[in-house]
């Protein structure tokens, strides 16, 4: 038996390395520059047909508006205000309804996944009231609230809470079914108690359940705070875009529509960071293209 | 008397003596399946591991090998028999006791060293004490440059290395031990069993250790258990002579362990083909 090894040619291997590293991150760089440019022009390109439809007659704009006409009215929102105050305010009013609803939905969503997903009793006799509460119409309840509660701000915040509650109760309950099983039972000869068994083992594992509860619920707290102003409210973007509709200003409730968007979108970008924050130790995901 | 000179001493079970690290004494245990039916996982079970003792449990799959970890643990209840641990009968999980599993049970939402001081913390060790045995451990099992990694940043067995640490920290008098090194590569497995004999023979633990390789079974015993096709009970126990320090890498071309890894597999392999006909025809 003879060993054999092979011929070293290391210096030239070691160049060519280096070139074609410096080859494959310049087509990184080409192919991200691409996808960017590739989005900005279907943009510019939808915008543009849009405004030229309307400008010739095949888009009326008087039903699905223009996008020059929605500039024009988010600008004049922004100079002279709204009809029924500062457009700042009906954004704050309307966020401070969804933010609470949320914060209030999502704990008691959270708390209460964790309690029936922890208790197999008492999550065996309320699964069946929970199912026949979550197939309630919830937007329904809005009607109710608004008798209830009255116009101000509690009947918009109940009913983003029963929006957000169900949503991420069910995610925190599967969250913790879903906890490994040899997880616990290492914990468990490792010296831990119940307690510490829920706050080490089963809250951490059932976090990446309820952060992508979070992501979705809150667009479900934002449409049960616009829904609730909708059906009555002296204050918000859902009055606002209430009473462009009754004015039949098809370019105030684009508008509205439009900065209730830019609303959503920053959010979520601030539950993004804060998810990457909190689950720092998860895999970084592979293909990460261009966001 | 030829079992003798084959240093595979063929033992007839006996009574446990007072002072064994574990006893396991006629037990049967039975559970109701969801669909309301009995099953006998283990009968008529007998086992004594003395202290300070390694004994390893060999079976063909679904044999009920780690059901006997799960009685030392108290995770489960015998239907009829007793279990004792340091002499006391089982009735919670005792201090004494560490389990490896065969599946990755670490946390990875923890560092590593955060993972192996969770045993300390959890016993309410003050955490600088707790983390100063930590950083002891990780050195031990060669991982002090990884303290802050997380799991899904290291190689399998690496994450092992850290299983045996979080495990070891508590110093555990019982260990217990699932098929740990399974999902392994050759290699790293045989580095593994160097490294839990080095750990072992510094702690003095009685260990049980299930597998279903023979071969892991012979080079790390003192004592092996040959359990029979489920619902499992012991077949024969055989003792190990050979010598200590044993060397994993070099161990299994030694003739007298090839000659034990024979004696034993004779008596194993009706019981695997029993096995695997009766998993072929109830479609497992």
């Amino acid at each position: 038996m003879t060993a054999i090894s092979p011929a070293s040619h290391q210096a030239a291997r070691a160049t060519s390395i280096v070139a074609a590293e410096a080859r494959a991150r310049a087509r990184l760089r080409r192919r991200h520059a691409l996808v960017i440019g590739l989005r900005l022009a279907i943009l510019i390109v939808f915008l543009a047909l849009w405004e030229l439809g309307a400008d010739h007659g095949v888009i009326d704009p008087f039903f699905f508006s223009s996008p020059s006409g929605i500039w024009e009215q988010i600008w004049s929102w922004v100079t002279e205000g709204t009809s029924q105050g500062p457009l700042w305010l009906q954004i704050y009013v309307t966020l401070e309804e969804t933010f609470l609803g949320f914060a209030i939905g999502a704990v008691g969503g959270i708390a209460a996944g964790i309690i029936l997903g922890r208790n197999k009793l008492l999550a065996d006799v309320f699964s069946i009231y929970i199912k026949i509460a979550n197939s309630v119409p919830r937007v329904v309840l809005g009607s109710v609230f608004i008798i209830a509660l009255g116009l101000g701000m509690a009947s918009k915040v109940a009913l983003a809470v029963v929006m957000v509650f169900f949503v991420v109760f069910a995610n925190a309950f599967q969250g913790v079914r879903e906890a490994d099983r040899a997880m616990i039972a290492n914990a468990q000869i490792l010296g831990a108690s119940p307690y510490q068994i829920t706050t080490t083992v089963i809250i951490p594992s059932a976090m990446s359940w309820i952060l992508a509860s979070l992501h979705v619920s809150f667009g479900f707290a934002l449409v049960g705070a616009v829904v609730g102003e909708f059906l009555g409210a002296k204050q918000g973007m859902g009055l606002l875009i209430s009473t462009a509709q009754g004015a039949f200003n098809a370019n105030g409730v684009f508008a509205a529509m439009i900065i209730l968007a830019v609303m959503a979108l920053v959010v979520e970008f601030i539950i993004t960071r804060f998810e990457n924050y909190v689950v720092k130790w998860r895999p970084a995901p592979f293909n990460e293209q261009g966001t | 008397m030829q079992l003798q000179t084959m240093a595979a001493e063929k033992l007839s079970p006996a009574a446990a003596p007072a002072d064994a690290a574990i006893a396991i004494d006629d037990v049967t245990l039975r559970f109701v399946t969801p669909d309301g039916h009995m099953m006998t996982a283990i009968r008529d079970f007998t086992m004594t591991v003395a202290r300070g003792e390694f004994a390893c449990v060999v079976g063909p799959t679904g044999c009920g090998k780690s059901t006997t970890l799960n009685l030392v643990t108290g995770l489960l209840r015998p239907t009829t028999g007793n279990v004792r641990v340091m002499g006391n009968p089982v009735t919670e999980i005792s201090r004494d006791i560490g389990f490896v599993f065969q599946a990755d049970a670490l946390f990875p939402w923890r560092s590593v060293i955060d993972n192996v001081a969770a045993g300390p913390l959890y016993r309410g060790t003050p955490k600088a004490q707790a983390y100063d045995r930590a950083r002891d451990w990780i050195a031990r099992v060669g991982l002090a440059r990884f303290e802050k990694h997380y799991p899904h940043q290291l190689s399998g067995g690496m994450r092992k290395r850290v299983a045996l640490a979080q495990t070891f920290i508590n110093q555990p008098k019982i260990l217990l031990m699932d098929e740990p090194f399974s999902a392994l590569d050759m290699q790293t497995r045989t580095a593994m069993q160097d490294e839990l004999l080095g750990l072992w023979s510094e702690l003095k633990s009685s260990v049980v250790f299930v597998t279903h390789d023979l071969e892991e079974a012979v080079a790390l015993a003192d004592k092996v258990y040959v359990l029979t096709a489920g619902p499992g009970t012991v077949k024969s126990v055989y003792r190990i002579d050979l010598p200590r320090p044993r060397v994993m890498a070099d161990i299994r071309y030694d003739p007298k362990f090839i000659e034990i890894a024979k004696v034993i597999w004779n008596d194993l392999r009706e019981e695997v083909q029993l096995g695997q006909s009766r998993g072929l025809q109830t479609g497992h």
